[in-house]
């Protein structure tokens, strides 16, 4: 038992509460209070990072203890790959929320924002936190739900047409995954997932078992916007404000699409070769497909929003040789070294798409528009934001001396390894792509001369973002230093162990 | 199994709905009754024929009980499911003030 795991779920849901009452007597509050709690628990979250390593901590809700080692409480796990989202959740979520005390002027109801805020902060947390899959369920909604709200904050016709297509496609996914898991319930007659993996152990009826993994696949495919379920990311990301798109792209996407698919498949679920290669399928067809659909569009928010699809197509390309190789029992150091560029991949999308929907917000805040071909000349006006956006955008198009080419590269030579060459030549045309759509992007946006002289005027922007940016540029910076082995055995290794040693973490919680 | 098989008629009926309908309403409607559909698929499955409501009865202990966990997780995904209309219906008023129609196919601002 550790009684500080439950603080990450705990302390957002008081903030939300305590946004909402005491921010009608005291202006100003909801802003430096929302930053406080965030960044206690980005310190906290980081303490737990240091701490963990191989160890997989557990918090029984209730103090229920297992009757003949059967769990009957909700337990929430804190492992090593668990510890890594927790933290980008919480500090990508601390720097928006500093940087929205300056954005959110453009915006009346500050209180209503800032509890939302908490809201998906808190749903966020429990969701990578829960043990037990119908308290995923619970979570998931918390923050989706508060996330249909943000998107639709502006209420504009925009922002409440993309709120209603997330809502619908939100909705049916949802509805997948209830399902999904009452399937479950009903073959193992348990919620516990490591109970879930021990039940399926002693033999499963193999329709129903691949019944219920379409299932939970589609359902969490659809909250994680992989190709054939994409259609409602462009508008929902595009429209909501800039440090909420930041969230929702950098972190929202991952912690409740792509950390529970990884999650339910390597530990779950046993793995199959059949089901290894269609996530690997899909996870190809989205990088490809997200890209192409990216370099046509002229609004800044949409060409980021489309990214996300391409990167995290990477994310799940690579855990799926990850998993085809795990499956066929062969070369188990090459399938950790593609599962470690996937989680490699995944911190490293946090941070520089995080930073680039902070540029696009300071863009827009200054200029009113995200139409790239009214820009131009911005560099020299706002130097913080061109030289930061330019960080982000060698990142995320893999340019050498930043993180994002350490883990392309990881992912290229671990695909090259396992023979599937067609796979890493077409990472390695995809980032060619990406490349050039964000030179694009810098071209049109920071140093196009542009025609009018209504530019002339224009200042950086204020404090609050300067800091989020710059501080979000340094670690893109500093999360190459991950390729190094020292730090990689220290952060990287713990959460590679738990996802392909299935048995560790199933036995380990339940001996608990 | 009829059980089973109506409700997962109810779910495709829901889905029909909301494939084909082309009013905001209505296709709110047709998400909620696959909503409904799933609670029901829920509660089916902690259904046992003769079992009665899990009170333990000294007097009389060898009556069959239903499971009752599958209940209470029914019941937070009602609160869950109105939370969620709730919103829905929220987008929708706003929605109409914008753009004084219901009709799915005028509103198509994002496209592309």
């Amino acid at each position: 038992m550790n009684p500080l795991i439950p603080l990450f779920v705990v302390i957002p849901l008081a903030g939300a509460f305590l946004i909402m009452i005491i921010g009608r007597f005291i202006e100003e509050f909801n802003k430096y209070f929302t930053s406080l709690i965030l960044l206690f628990m980005t310190c906290l979250s980081f303490y737990f990072l240091f701490t963990t390593g191989e160890k997989i901590f557990l918090y029984k809700v209730g103090g229920w203890e297992p009757i003949n080692s059967v769990p009957i409480g909700i337990y929430m796990v804190m492992d090593g790959f668990t510890v890594i989202v927790v933290c980008i959740i919480n500090l990508i979520g601390f720097l928006s929320a500093f940087y929205s005390i300056s954005y959110i002027k453009r915006y009346t109801a500050g209180n209503y924002f800032y509890a939302l805020f908490c809201l998906m902060i808190g749903g966020m947390n429990g969701v990578v936190l829960s043990g037990d899959l119908f308290n995923i369920f619970v979570f998931l909604e918390i923050s989706v739900i508060s996330s249909y709200a943000l998107v639709a904050f502006g209420v504009e016709s925009n922002e409440l047409e993309a709120s209603f297509k997330y809502q619908i496609l939100g909705g049916l996914a949802s509805f997948l995954i209830l399902f999904g898991i009452g399937f479950i319930y009903w073959k193992t007659k348990t919620l516990n997932i490591a109970d879930i993996k021990a039940a399926f152990g002693s033999g499963y009826n193999k329709t129903s078992y691949l019944f219920i993994q379409i299932l939970i696949l589609s359902g969490f495919g659809l909250k994680a916007a992989i190709i054939p379920f994409h259609a409602w990311l462009p508008d929902a990301h595009s429209s909501a404000p800039s440090p909420i798109s930041a969230m929702l792209s950098g972190i929202f996407i991952k912690a409740v699409g792509i950390y529970v698919i990884i999650r339910l498949f390597f530990n779950m679920f046993m793995i199959s070769e059949g089901m290894a290669i269609l996530i690997t399928t899909l996870g190809t067809v989205s990088m490809v497909i997200g890209v192409f659909l990216a370099i046509g569009q002229w609004d800044i928010k949409r060409l980021l929003a489309y990214h996300s699809i391409s990167q995290m197509g990477y994310v799940v390309m690579s855990v799926g040789i990850g998993m085809i190789l795990l499956s066929r029992g062969a070369k188990p150091e090459i399938a950790s070294l593609a599962i470690a560029g996937g989680l490699f991949h995944l911190v490293n999308h946090a941070a520089f798409k995080g930073l680039l929907f902070l540029n696009a917000g300071a863009i827009e805040y200054t200029i009113g528009t995200r139409n790239l071909k009214e820009m131009g000349g911005l560099a020299k006006s706002m130097p913080v934001t061109s030289a930061t956006s330019f960080i982000a955008s060698m990142s995320i198009s893999g340019v050498p001396p930043f993180n994002g080419f350490f883990s392309k590269l990881i992912i290229i030579i671990a695909a090259v390894m396992a023979k599937f060459y067609l796979l890493a030549v077409l990472a390695i045309i995809v980032s060619i792509i990406t490349l050039a759509s964000f030179l694009k992007f810098q071209r049109f946006a920071f140093y196009n001369k542009s025609d009018n002289n209504k530019n002339q005027n224009i200042r950086e922007v204020p404090f609050p973002m300067v800091f989020s940016m710059i501080v979000l540029s340094i670690i893109c910076i500093l999360l190459s230093l991950l390729v190094i082995p020292e730090i990689r055995d220290a952060i990287l290794t713990p959460a590679i162990n738990v996802l392909t040693d299935p048995a560790k973490y199933s036995t380990s919680i339940l001996v608990q | 199994m009829i059980a089973y098989i109506m409700c997962f008629i109810l779910f495709l009926v829901g889905f029909y709905g909301l494939i084909t309908r082309r009013n905001l309403v209505k296709i709110a409607v047709s998400l909620s009754i696959m909503e409904i559909s799933t609670f029901l698929f829920f509660t089916l499955i902690g259904y046992i024929d003769g079992g009665v409501a899990p009170i333990v009865d000294p007097a009389d202990p060898v009556k069959i009980y239903v499971d009752p966990l599958p209940q209470a997780l029914v019941l937070t995904a009602i609160v869950i499911g109105l939370a969620t209309t709730a919103m829905l219906m929220a987008v929708i008023i706003r929605l109409y003030r914008k753009y004084g129609t219901f009709d799915i196919r005028e509103i198509n601002n994002l496209r592309g």
